[in-house]
């Protein structure tokens, strides 16, 4: 079908299979390709999840590397960090327009269970994460959970797509990022997704917040390197999900909280929850435009800011939940739908893996 | 012996204008203006109050600066010479009031706002919620819930939090420094705003018994007006450790300030002096200070908040962080631009630092002690717009405290004569046909109005930093640029300069 873009602003798309299902990545590449004008040509990238069935029980690093150097000081570091079983470089296709990629490995890891006497083991990887981008110059973790990986770079997503040979992939989740950066610069490793341990990002807007955000996020051990404002978003997840167990309902009520007008007029037992969530969890407040699609191995969820100011559709097709920034690319890989709508501001659209799906 | 300083001012009256009306002698409360077949001033005692010129019905007064010329010198100023001068007739510590007027830097006048342009929109205010409502009380790192889906609920139990509509309250002026009128007035301010007022050290008058909810009680080193009732009669407790506008000193209410009514509240015999002890006598050192602060909790049911009020001084991050560790749910920063009713000049302009700095370091210190959430953190010490509401607020200040701009909106012309008691505007004065100057629901509207206004600005920069929220401003220093400051300065505020981008 014919795909009626509206130049402005980053594009993202997100599919997922409720029940499991592997999709092949040339879908989820014809989907955003359909936004192109949305992008231009300095971002764009991919997050699957499923990919490494084989492994699913190692946490699979994808790497960047800006040159030897960084990736010798890296598996330096992870020989003392992990047990690493197995490593090789990300297959890409080099033909295609790509230009100065840096260099692309990724490992499959297990944490030795003597690191873990102090940490659990997910703290323990979040924390190598952040080394590894603070300390060691020129060596940056794409992504770093179990059964998942980030595909990203510099170019259109269609072709950084190509380019890492997505097709020969097959994933229950595919989130995707094509970007037009106007405040940070356009590098490989600024790129969307965000990603920490499974969780991942991509975001179409600004984080207004961002500073305070930042600011908080540190307070908990996080350190922010990246310069942008799409990384505050995977770890604000990261935190009140993994580690104040928030269900994720409630989380998206601290981040993309309803206004007081709304909260006063609740029922008493909601109002208190609300109210309490915004006395507490008020530097988590994620203000400013957005629309974001996060993932995480056992579903996917798509997210406004509070008042709308960024685009998104949701589809749902027997077991498949869509989100775009535009229908036209929901409807370039799925013309026959069960049900479109768009979300309100401020209500997430929460996709889930079945319960009996490992 | 006759002073043989020279007047600061001179009052000119145009007697073509002036038709005898005798106004001015009436309304003059430092007796600089007599009548002697004509209106005749005594230039030695003006303060400059604008109280003539501002009811002249003939605008026949205009009041000038003495032009009175001192050899020129950089090192002896006029101003050190007549301090000198003064005490050499009286032997005196140099009295004065209100805040510190030397030119020091004002860091507030030194940082820049950002704007949204482009990528992310601004928000227009009339259009979209904005929302200023702020809680002050101590805040736990996380939530317990139980339940699921729509039948979440609440396990943890949260400290006791105050409301704010708005996040500036009326800062800590006690009923004896400032009149009942007064008191009156910021009282039914606070409570037509949705903010507080603060009874000061002085105790709480019977007459504003109904607006507790809206008053925040004040426990100083003299313990005036301290009861069971008094504690449990409030929206929250402060205890008084320091004043920016005297660190280090206790205060002193004149017995002849003090007749039936400030008697009764204050709880001391009419016409005996009030004194303030420099420290609290049970309090020597910070477990001292945490004693006192669950006293005041157990006193109160662990239902009132409890704040710790300190001047900024150089180690005011780690008092601070001491403060929260005590127990304190807020802790309130007092600049050394901070107003008084009275304090010794030497204090008052010498001691203590900026609140600017002092907040900057203290938000600093509890986010890398992990325990920001612990407290709320108030400053006041010079607040004199909504700007500086809104950079204080961004380098982390949960709300502001106004003093002295809320007794200018009352008819204050900062003359810093308060501690004379002669306050010809009805304000820092107990003389019963003084304090009448000022009607209490005159000067309530005019505070609503400042506060209004304050309101719609704050709201307005929100919108053009693309926000709807104040806590999406609360400690979010990258919207913030120093100009024509020194690295070291921006730094310890924690911001870059003007021209760096993100």
């Amino acid at each position: 079908m014919k795909c009626d873009g509206i130049p402005s602003g980053c594009a993202i798309s997100g599919m997922m299979s409720e029940e499991g299902r592997r999709i092949d990545g040339s879908v989820i590449i014809k989907s955003i390709a359909c936004m192109h004008d949305r992008s231009n040509g300095l971002g764009g990238g991919f997050a699957a999840y499923g990919i490494y069935p084989k492994r699913k029980h190692q946490y699979a690093f994808h790497m960047m590397f800006d040159n030897m150097d960084a990736k010798e000081a890296t598996e330096e570091f992870f020989k003392d960090a992990f047990n690493v079983d197995k490593d090789e470089p990300i297959p890409t296709h080099r033909e295609n327009g790509i230009k100065n990629p840096p260099l692309l490995w990724r490992y499959f890891l297990e944490a030795p269970e003597n690191k873990l006497e102090f940490l659990t083991e997910r703290d323990y990887v979040m924390k190598i994460v952040m080394q590894i981008n603070s300390e060691i110059e020129g060596a940056f973790v794409a992504s770093s959970g179990k059964n998942m990986g980030a595909f990203k770079g510099v170019g259109y997503p269609e072709d950084i797509g190509k380019f890492y040979k997505l097709e020969d992939y097959s994933a229950y989740i595919w989130t995707s990022h094509g970007r037009f950066p106007t405040n940070t610069p356009g590098w490989w490793g600024g790129a969307h997704p965000f990603t920490l341990l499974d969780w991942s990002v991509v975001h179409n807007g600004e984080i207004s917040s961002y500073g305070i955000n930042k600011r908080y996020l540190e307070m908990f051990g996080y350190k922010l390197e990246l310069r942008t404002d799409t990384e505050v978003i995977a770890y604000l997840f990261d935190l009140l999900v993994r580690k104040h167990n928030l269900p994720m309902e409630l989380a998206v009520k601290a981040l993309a909280s309803p206004f007081w007008k709304d909260i006063d007029r609740m029922e008493p037992e909601q109002k208190k929850v609300a109210t309490a969530l915004r006395q507490v969890y008020g530097s988590t407040l994620m203000n400013g435009p957005f629309s974001i699609i996060l993932g995480h191995s056992r579903g996917m969820m798509g997210l406004n800011d509070r008042i709308k100011l960024r685009p998104m559709t949701a589809a749902r097709k027997d077991d498949m939940l869509y989100m775009a920034s535009e229908e036209s690319a929901i409807r370039e890989i799925a013309p026959d739908l069960d049900q479109v709508w768009s979300p309100k501001a401020g209500t997430s659209v929460i996709g889930t893996l079945n319960a009996e799906v490992e | 012996m006759e002073s043989q300083l020279p007047a600061e001012f001179v009052v000119n009256v145009d007697h073509e204008k002036c038709r005898k009306c005798k106004r001015c002698v009436i309304n003059c409360s430092f007796s600089a203006i007599e009548f002697k077949d004509k209106v005749t001033p005594n230039n030695k005692q003006c303060v400059a109050c604008h109280r003539c010129t501002t009811l002249c019905p003939e605008s026949a007064i205009t009041i000038t600066e003495n032009p009175l010329d001192y050899r020129n010198n950089y090192n002896w100023t006029p101003e050190i010479r007549k301090n000198i001068l003064k005490q050499a007739e009286s032997g005196g510590i140099i009295l004065t009031g209100m805040g510190n007027p030397k030119p020091y830097p004002i860091y507030w006048d030194h940082m820049l706002i950002d704007a949204c342009q482009v990528t992310n929109p601004s928000i227009d205010p009339l259009r979209e919620p904005m929302e200023l409502r702020t809680y002050l009380g101590a805040k736990p790192d996380s939530l317990d819930f139980e339940g699921k889906n729509d039948n979440v609920s609440l396990k943890t139990e949260l400290a006791p939090q105050v409301k704010l509509d708005i996040p500036i309250v009326f800062a800590a002026m006690s009923y004896g420094a400032i009149s009942l009128n007064a008191h009156k007035a910021l009282a039914m301010a606070a409570r037509r705003m949705g903010t507080l007022m603060n009874t000061g050290e002085g105790g709480l008058h019977e007459d504003l018994a109904s607006y507790t909810d809206r008053i925040i009680v004040q426990v100083a080193s003299g313990r005036f007006g301290v009861t069971s009732k008094y504690l449990n009669n409030s929206a929250l407790v402060e205890i008084k450790i320091g004043q920016g506008a005297k660190p280090g000193i206790g205060g002193h209410l004149p017995g002849e300030k003090v007749g039936e009514d400030i008697s009764k509240t204050r709880m001391i015999p009419v016409g005996t002096d009030a004194l303030s002890p420099a420290p609290h006598h049970d309090i020597y050192s910070i477990e001292d200070l945490s004693q006192l602060i669950y006293a005041i909790k157990e006193a109160t049911d662990y239902k009132k908040p409890v704040s710790v009020k300190i001047a900024a001084v150089h180690n005011v991050a780690a008092i601070a962080s001491g403060i929260v560790r005590a127990g304190a749910d807020i802790v309130m920063i007092d600049g050394f631009r901070g107003g008084t009713g009275a304090a010794p000049m030497v204090i008052r302009d010498n001691v203590g630092i900026p609140v600017e700095l002092a907040l900057a370091a203290v938000d600093d210190r509890l986010r890398q002690e992990g325990i920001r959430n612990r407290a709320s953190i108030i400053v006041g010490g010079s607040i004199r717009q909504s700007a500086d509401v809104v950079k204080a607020i961004a380098l982390g200040a949960d709300a502001c405290v106004i003093g002295t701009a809320a007794l200018i909106a009352i008819g204050c012309r900062v003359c810093q004569k308060c501690y004379t008691g002669n306050c010809a505007w009805g304000i820092a004065t107990q003389k019963p046909e003084l304090v009448r100057r000022l009607n209490p629901e005159v000067a309530a509207d005019h505070l609503c109005n400042l506060l209004t206004a304050w309101g719609h600005e704050i709201q307005e920069v929100l919108g053009s930093l693309g926000i709807n929220a104040i806590e999406s401003l609360r400690g979010s220093r990258e919207r913030l640029r120093g100009v024509g400051l020194n690295q070291e300065a921006l730094d310890i505020l924690g911001i870059k300069h003007a021209g760096i981008g993100q």
